[in-house]
């Protein structure tokens, strides 16, 4: 066990440095002077621009630049914003329970109706469930989420009316930060009914983060399942007159999910890049909707700390799945 | 003995070719998915005969007409028009063209640079393979879209560099699928003979080992179409890819937002064209699968 967890460390550790590799490229591949952006339209006189260039180290040579730059990042540097002056790592920190909170919601979405509708169509093989499952879940695996969302806001916020187009709550409710939840925020918070607004706010965006994943998860849970009611050890069960549900709840689900919780795992970065379309759409104020507008006012202090950040987490939690699977699957413990 | 002569002309296996299509047709939601890749693919290259309207444009006279069904609407502009009173059927016929474009530049890309690495990876392995397999692990283990939009932030929001950025992140893909065929076939007895032959270098790796790799990159191929665009149009609907006005399918979302309460057709005939033509895609590549690569089935 101790050899696998090193194993898996040793393939974080470059897979960090290889980002924050891209991000330093980031500041220094983009066309034009740093001061100078930085400057903006107003210009800039030449012995400040030279004083500039200066304090920020890029008279120096780049090695020392990157080694600069990693050396901020291990203490939790990464600059200060452009536009706000605040340090990135601050309102990355603010935004991101935003973004998790969204994502967790898209990801029991897609698990409470995926999970079920993979299991149901592997059991009714070849009925028209089946094939219904199977064709709704490659349309949502096709959907492009930004046109989807779209639609839904077209459907239940104009033409129904039963959410809201944006937002996480209503602004006629004032709840105060405590945990960055809006959902517990709300909660702790005396006004009544902004629980309620803060979970109208939630619905469209969780389904529309989650359509990808509950298609990908639908249509893994029904291939596991199939390839496991397969084996001989179902049929044994059966035989032995075990009822249905027993043999598919217990001896079949137990193995098919394996590869499942893999899925359910990978898909984290999947929401994750997914929030930054889905942020964006329902003015959503999370990590992704910072990252593109970063991108659009230029902020590149924001843009290359917030893929840093973002990246790390994915890779972070790439590395929690990896371990989880060999601690639920012995098998890949002891190979290799 | 003229009988077993008869037996075994009727046992002799078909042409591959005829049964790949034997397999192939008998998906039927790949060969829709084909028929409608074929649609889009002479729309897109008769859009300068096919397209009512050219695609910039404007009818002041027309601005946000429905689509002719509707009241309002007129058999001159089919599908409506937008906020400036462009045609939206002619913008996205030149769409499409310009989505297959991204398509196959993303997938020429990547292929080309995907089997060269792949098949320097799987044959000389040892240092070789191993740093050519880290640098990709580290790009597989950022999300596609956010890598996509590093590069982009790098080259500048264009359709060009976006279809750069796309085939940059999905090369990982095509890499690790040649270099694992390639390694399969590598000690595979033929390989062997072609070098005892005296063939060189090259040639076993492009002209012996290279064509029995092909099956999934095919497959992979098909896929990577519809990832990218699909990505091409996330890009282009977040203002980093196409800008406008080109009628690419993505950056006509764009500002589609502030018309979902007055005219739902500029926001719905765009993505309707993503989706489907994604889907169709997918469906073509799911068929491939099944007919090429008995193995790959999911």
């Amino acid at each position: 066990m101790l050899q696998f967890l090193l194993k898996r460390l040793a393939l974080v550790i470059p897979a960090f440095f290889g980002v924050t590799l891209l991000t330093f490229a980031l500041i220094h591949l983009i066309p034009g002077d740093p001061v100078l952006l930085m400057a903006g339209e107003r210009g800039i006189a030449p012995e400040r621009h030279e004083e500039l260039r200066r304090e920020m180290g890029l008279d120096r040579p780049m090695v020392i630049q990157y080694l600069h730059y990693i050396g901020g990042v291990f203490q939790g540097d990464l600059g200060k914003s452009l536009i706000s002056k605040k340090p990135v790592m601050e309102e990355f920190l603010t935004l991101f329970p935003a973004t998790i909170e969204l994502s967790l919601c898209a990801m029991i979405f897609a698990v409470t109706i995926g999970l079920p509708a993979g299991i149901l169509a592997a059991v009714r093989r070849g009925t028209v469930f089946d094939h219904s499952v199977m064709a709704v879940s490659l349309t949502g695996y096709s959907m492009p989420i930004f046109w989807w969302g779209l639609l839904l806001i077209l459907l239940f916020s104009v033409q129904l009316g039963w959410t809201p187009v944006s937002g996480r709550i209503s602004a006629l409710y004032w709840v105060d930060t405590v945990t960055g939840f809006m959902l517990i925020d709300s909660l702790l918070s005396d006004e009544a009914g902004a629980f309620t607004s803060a979970v109208r706010h939630l619905i469209l965006p969780s389904i529309v983060l989650g359509t990808i994943p509950l298609a990908v998860i639908a249509r893994m849970t029904r291939s596991a399942t199939l390839e496991v009611l397969r084996e001989d050890y179902i049929r044994t069960a059966r035989a032995k007159g075990l009822s249905p549900m027993r043999v598919i709840g217990l001896h079949a689900l137990r193995n098919a999910l394996i590869p499942v919780i893999t899925v359910i795992g990978l898909q984290v970065g999947v929401l994750l890049a997914g929030a930054i379309l889905t942020e964006t759409i329902f003015a959503w104020p999370g990590v992704g909707k910072w990252l593109v507008e970063s991108i659009g006012r230029r902020d590149y202090p924001a843009v290359q700390g917030g893929i840093l950040l973002v990246a790390t987490v994915v890779i972070l939690v790439n590395l929690v799945v990896d371990i989880l699977y060999g601690v639920i699957n012995p098998r890949i413990r002891h190979t290799r | 003995m003229s009988e077993t002569v008869q037996v075994s002309s009727s046992e002799a296996p078909p042409h591959p070719l005829q049964e790949f299509w034997h397999y192939f047709s008998q998906n039927a939601g790949a060969v829709a998915g084909l028929v409608f890749i074929c649609v889009i693919v002479v729309v897109a290259v008769l859009a300068d005969v096919l397209a009512p309207h050219p695609p910039f444009e404007q009818y002041r006279d027309a601005l946000l007409v429905p689509p002719f069904w509707q009241d309002g609407g007129s058999t001159r502009f089919l599908l409506g028009t937008d906020d400036v009173g462009r045609d939206i059927l002619s913008r996205l016929m030149y769409g499409a063209r310009l989505s297959l474009m991204i398509g196959a530049m993303v997938v020429t890309l990547s292929l080309a640079v995907g089997i060269l690495l792949g098949l320097v990876a799987g044959y000389f392995r040892g240092a070789t393979e191993a740093i050519i397999m880290r640098i990709m692990d580290v790009m597989l283990a950022l999300p596609s879209l956010l890598l996509a939009i590093a590069i982009v932030a790098i080259l500048g929001p264009s359709l060009f560099n976006a279809a750069i950025a796309i085939a940059i992140v999905v090369l990982p893909h095509y890499v690790r699928l040649t270099r694992a065929a390639a390694i399969s076939e590598v000690g595979k007895d033929y390989v062997t003979a072609s070098r005892v032959a005296g063939a060189g270098r090259m040639r076993i790796m492009f002209i012996t080992i290279l064509p029995n790799c092909m099956a999934p990159l095919i497959v992979q191929a098909t896929l990577g179409f519809s990832s990218a665009i699909l990505d091409a149009a996330a890009l282009g609907f977040l203002g980093l890819g196409a800008q406008p006005p080109t009628p690419e399918w993505g950056s006509m979302l764009a500002n589609a937002l502030q018309f979902l309460q007055r005219a739902w057709w500029v926001v719905t005939f765009p993505g309707l064209s993503i989706l489907l033509t994604v889907l169709a895609f997918n469906l073509m590549g799911d068929g491939l699968r099944d007919a090429l690569d008995p193995k790959m089935k999911v």
